[in-house]
């Protein structure tokens, strides 16, 4: 048994690295399908998490009255709800979502303090913990000069809500005290439901509460399948593909290893009749070609458990920071379901292929080499005979009607490498197209405020920089500068949005920034003041669709803007509305300035003049530079490390073909070599012989690889909350087929080199001698 | 008195540790001449053959065939030098199941590159001259030994090279099909074919030869004419 792993090379080699990229990938994909939502889980569990958060704008007692709504099982509250913006250094920092509760424990969102102590005290704040918390040290103070009585709160601990209800928690009475004159009485209610694992069951719970509170009260709700979405971002966005690649190694294992069995009793036959004829059993023979199949097959799932777990490290780190469950890792039971169950696909694809081993007749078996061959692929040879090519390339092209069974696990082997190469050029294109999407202002030169000084700590002094309110003098300078052709102003602004915690950032525009980059992926951009566009983050969080309203609270305005279309946004979680500046009264910073040069103007050259007229006016002119991602690269990285594991099996799988082909075939060689044949005929027949199969596989892998791609990127768009732009799925135009078609053709002929090498460099006299 | 076509010089070859298979072997063979190479089982006679067809390299001396160095030829030289100057018959046939009787005749002119109609006039030509033109469509499997051998000659001698080598040509005939093959071979050199027959019959190398060079252990101990 070790004696025939050993006495093939290259088939061990094969089925090594075929168990090792489907365990990897395996291991990988169910690993991270599991553990991305169990720390949510388990948490939400613990905490009895919220499956609704609802912000309603009405008195306690009407707020209360809905724990009776159908469906509803348990809630918390009603809490007191106030959105505030603490002052630092003179500066308006982002704006906080308090909760009035004077214990953190509950029916319903029971929070854990995990530092400090419950803000039980008028005066005190806890302030929200990992996942949506903030960067507020400890002890810190938050100061509220402009609010009645310049309230002062110190951060005395943190917390942890796994249903993200709010940005930090304050007594019912300091809640009630924070609240700005004038402002509509706001409270948070909690609600579990009987039926929540759907969102068809919640849309359902959430319109049975609303029915139960005064009527147009419910100013916002959150499901709590939105927060879990949004906590197995991190990881989800791995899981459609590397199950794609889970898949496509499985299947290339099985075809891996039935083709090498299957050859290895084919090319052994007359060894098999030896071993019958020397007394080994039918069971024993076939147990020994399966414990060959097997023992490299152990070989590579341990060593894809190993790269799987290694792979898994900085993809689930993320996960475990925002839940502070420490490192995760992948269960053992998943080793032991993948591990087991591509062993025990081995096990039997082999059982199948050895057990013509074992029926063999002894006499059958060793008569081999001295009974004439069949006639297959005669009619092939006698066609390919007549064709306009050099007769060592006719040769070789008739060869794979002669062992047609070989030619279709050889063919399947370049088919799935083929789509292998095709889906991971496509997820590449489709990343690259997501990235580019991702950055918006994408203008030739960009004006942004100078650097901050230093202070004597080394660290920036002072509140983060902007442009000046009046951007006119800058705006000026550009247009003084020969060569600008367009340029527009971008406003930011903090804002709340109601039934929300964090920030939704406002972002509005002075001038037409319709050519900034933005991918509209529904409706119209910006027409006018009072228009709104927003990145389907929010529309989902919101639950805003197109033609809705919006109302943004910013330093204390409401402001309503009307939703016109929907753009691919992945920052601040899609959490940003973008809009028209024209009459908005609300203070905004200008952080950006995006200019437009005329065709053939130098982006570097205009930046550097700019930047010397602006240096007295505190901005700086930079020319664009494109952003990177660190998914995105890992990504990258993981399909480009899984589609050279899967060419390279794949290109195994063709070379373990020819090689016994050629093996077999090796008298015939001989035969022609002693015609005259010389070494690089040789090869060329060779290589003739994998052309039509590299073709043939290149022509049905590229369309199923296209598929894949198609069914795969939109689903890692959806495990990720994101919808994807047409750019970004499709990636595939004609000259791209084409050229991915000629990878097939490339596997085939990367395979079949080294056996052409191997049959042109045998002797003629050792190969006429060969039985 | 022709001109020799082979010329070997003191010829060595040894496999691995074992004993020499050639040791000093010298020969000279003329054109139109038929040499039967005769001796037991191991006594150098195939190995002889093989450096005379540039199957393999002496580890000393020389081999020079129709003017060529065949010794010095690297292995797409020899491939060459095969197609233009040898014509090789084997015990076995070696014919090429998968190609019928006329695609196995005329593969040496394809690989020599021979333009498609001279190879199809000299196919049609070797068919009949061998009386097997009735299976030029038949698979080297529906056909006997003998006529498979006849195959094998008419294989060997299309590109007309100047020397034709034949080993152990009739071992795996019968007695009438091996008459045969004999006389075909005698017959080709009744018309000028050099021919270089190795085989331990003894009884062939009389029917078909006209000298008989004896090898024992890799020496060449006897160089006889032959009297038919």
């Amino acid at each position: 048994m070790r004696a025939g792993a050993a006495r093939r090379r290259v088939q061990t080699t094969v089925i090594v690295l075929a168990a090792m990229m489907a365990v990897t990938a395996s291991v990988l994909g169910g690993g991270l399908l599991v553990v991305s939502s169990a720390p949510f889980d388990d948490a939400f569990a613990e905490q009895n998490g919220a499956h609704l958060t609802a912000t309603v704008n009405a008195a306690p007692g009407a707020v209360a009255a809905s724990a009776n709504a159908a469906g509803v099982t348990a809630t918390a509250g009603p809490f007191p709800l106030v959105t505030v913006v603490p002052e630092a250094g003179g500066e308006r920092t982002m704006p906080f979502t308090f909760a009035g509760r004077d214990t953190p424990d509950a029916e319903v969102d029971a929070i854990s303090v995990v530092d400090g102590e419950w803000a039980d005290e008028p005066g005190e704040v806890t302030l929200a913990a990992g996942e949506g918390g903030t960067s507020v040290p400890p002890g810190a103070t938050m100061s509220f000069p402009s609010l009645p009585g310049s309230p002062v709160l110190k951060v005395v601990g943190f917390a942890r809500s796994v249903s993200l209800t709010a940005d930090g928690w304050v007594t019912a009475a300091q809640a009630a005290a924070l609240a700005p004159s004038g402002t509509p009485e706001s409270h948070q209610m909690l609600y579990r439901f009987d039926s929540a694992g759907t969102a068809a069951a919640m849309e359902t719970a959430t319109a049975a509460v609303a029915a139960s509170l005064p009527a147009d009260s419910l100013a916002g709700s959150r499901s709590w399948l939105d927060v879990r979405n949004a906590a197995e971002r991190a990881t989800a966005v791995y899981v459609p593909f590397l199950m794609a690649f889970g898949v496509l190694g499985l299947v290339m294992s099985v075809l891996i290893v039935g083709n090498v069995v299957a050859g290895s009793v084919g090319s052994g036959t007359r060894r098999i009749g030896v071993l019958k004829a020397i007394g080994f059993t039918p069971g024993q023979v076939v147990r020994a070609y399966v414990g060959q199949a097997l023992i490299p097959a152990v070989a590579g799932t341990v060593l894809g458990v190993i790269i799987g777990h290694v792979l898994a490290v900085p993809i689930l780190a993320e996960t475990s920071d925002a839940y502070g469950t420490g490192t995760l890792g992948i269960p053992p039971w998943i080793d032991i379901a993948v591990v087991g169950g591509i062993l025990a696909l081995v096990a039997v694809t082999a059982l199948a292929a050895a057990l013509r081993a074992g029926r063999l007749r002894t006499v059958d078996a060793l008569a081999v080499g001295r009974t004439p061959p069949t006639g297959r692929g005669q009619a092939a040879a006698r066609v390919t005979a007549r064709l306009p090519l050099p007769r060592a390339v006719t040769l070789g092209l008739a060869r794979p009607f002669a062992r047609p069974v070989r030619t279709v696990a050889m063919l399947a082997a370049i088919v799935f490498g083929a789509i292998a190469v095709t889906f991971a050029v496509g997820l590449s294109t489709s990343l690259d197209a997501i990235l580019t999407a991702r950055d918006h202002d994408i203008a030739d030169v960009l004006v942004r405020p100078a650097p901050p000084e230093l202070g004597p700590n080394g660290m920036p002094d002072g509140p983060p920089p902007s442009l000046p309110d009046d951007t006119s003098a800058i705006t000026a300078a550009i247009e003084a500068q020969p060569g600008a052709k367009a340029h527009y102003v971008v406003h930011n602004a903090p804002a709340a949005v109601a039934g929300t915690t964090g920030t939704t950032e406002l972002v509005a525009f002075t001038g037409d920034a319709s050519w900034g980059g933005y991918t509209l992926l529904n409706g119209d951009w910006i027409g006018g003041p009072g228009e709104a566009v927003v990145p389907t983050g929010f529309m989902k969080t919101t639950g805003t669709a197109i033609g809705d309203t919006v109302t943004l609270t910013v330093d204390g305005e409401r402001i309503s803007l009307r939703v016109v279309g929907e753009i691919f946004d992945l920052k601040n979680d899609g959490m940003k509305v973008y809009t028209d500046a024209a009459g908005l009264t609300a203070p905004m910073k200008n952080s950006l300035i995006a200019v437009d040069l005329e065709p053939g103007t130098d982006p570097a050259a205009y930046a550097e003049g700019l930047s010397r007229a602006l240096e007295p006016l505190g901005a700086n002119a930079e020319p664009f530079r494109e952003g990177s991602s660190d998914m995105i690269t890992v990504l990258n990285s993981l399909t480009a490390a899984l589609t050279l594991l899967l060419v390279a099996v794949a290109g195994l799988g063709v070379l373990n073909g020819v090689l016994l082909d050629t093996r077999e075939r090796v008298r015939d060689i001989g035969v022609q070599k002693a015609l005259g044949m010389t070494p690089g005929q040789t090869i060329g027949g060779v290589l003739a012989s994998v052309t039509l199969i590299g073709v043939i596989g290149g022509v049905l892998g590229v369309p199923a690889g296209m598929a894949l791609h198609d069914a795969v990127v939109p689903a890692m768009g959806d495990s990720t909350g994101i919808r994807l732009p047409r750019v970004a799925l499709e990636v595939f135009d004609t000259p791209t087929a084409f050229a991915l078609g000629l990878g097939g053709l490339v596997i085939a002929v990367a395979g079949a080199l080294l056996p052409g090498l191997w049959a042109a460099r045998t002797r003629t006299a050792v190969a006429l001698r060969t039985e | 008195m022709t001109s020799p076509v082979i010329e070997l010089r003191d010829v060595g070859r040894a496999y691995d540790e074992g004993p020499p298979a050639l040791s000093g072997a010298s020969l000279t063979v003329r054109a139109g001449e038929a040499v039967a190479i005769l001796g037991p089982s191991g006594s150098g006679k195939s190995t002889l053959l093989n450096l005379i067809a540039g199957l393999d390299r002496p580890d000393s001396g020389t081999v020079t065939v129709n003017g060529t160095r065949v010794d010095r030829l690297g292995e797409a030289g020899a491939a060459r030098y095969r197609r233009a100057s040898v014509g090789m018959v084997f015990q076995f046939f070696n014919l090429l199941e998968d190609l019928t009787v006329a695609d196995n005749i005329v593969l040496p002119s394809q690989l020599a590159g021979m333009g498609r109609a001279a190879a199809r006039r000299r196919t049609a030509e070797l068919l009949e001259t061998l009386g097997i033109d009735r299976h030029a469509n038949a698979y080297p499997g529906r056909l006997s030994g003998g006529q498979r051998q006849r195959v094998a000659v008419a294989r060997a001698l299309m590109n007309r090279p100047p020397l034709l080598l034949a080993d152990e040509p009739t071992g795996a005939l019968d007695r009438a099909s091996g008459e045969d093959v004999a006389r075909l071979l005698r017959d080709l050199n009744a018309d000028g074919q050099t021919v270089v027959v190795v085989t331990h019959d003894l009884e062939l190398a009389k029917a078909c030869t006209s000298r008989t060079v004896e090898l024992v252990d890799g020496h060449i101990v006897t160089d006889t004419a032959v009297s038919r």
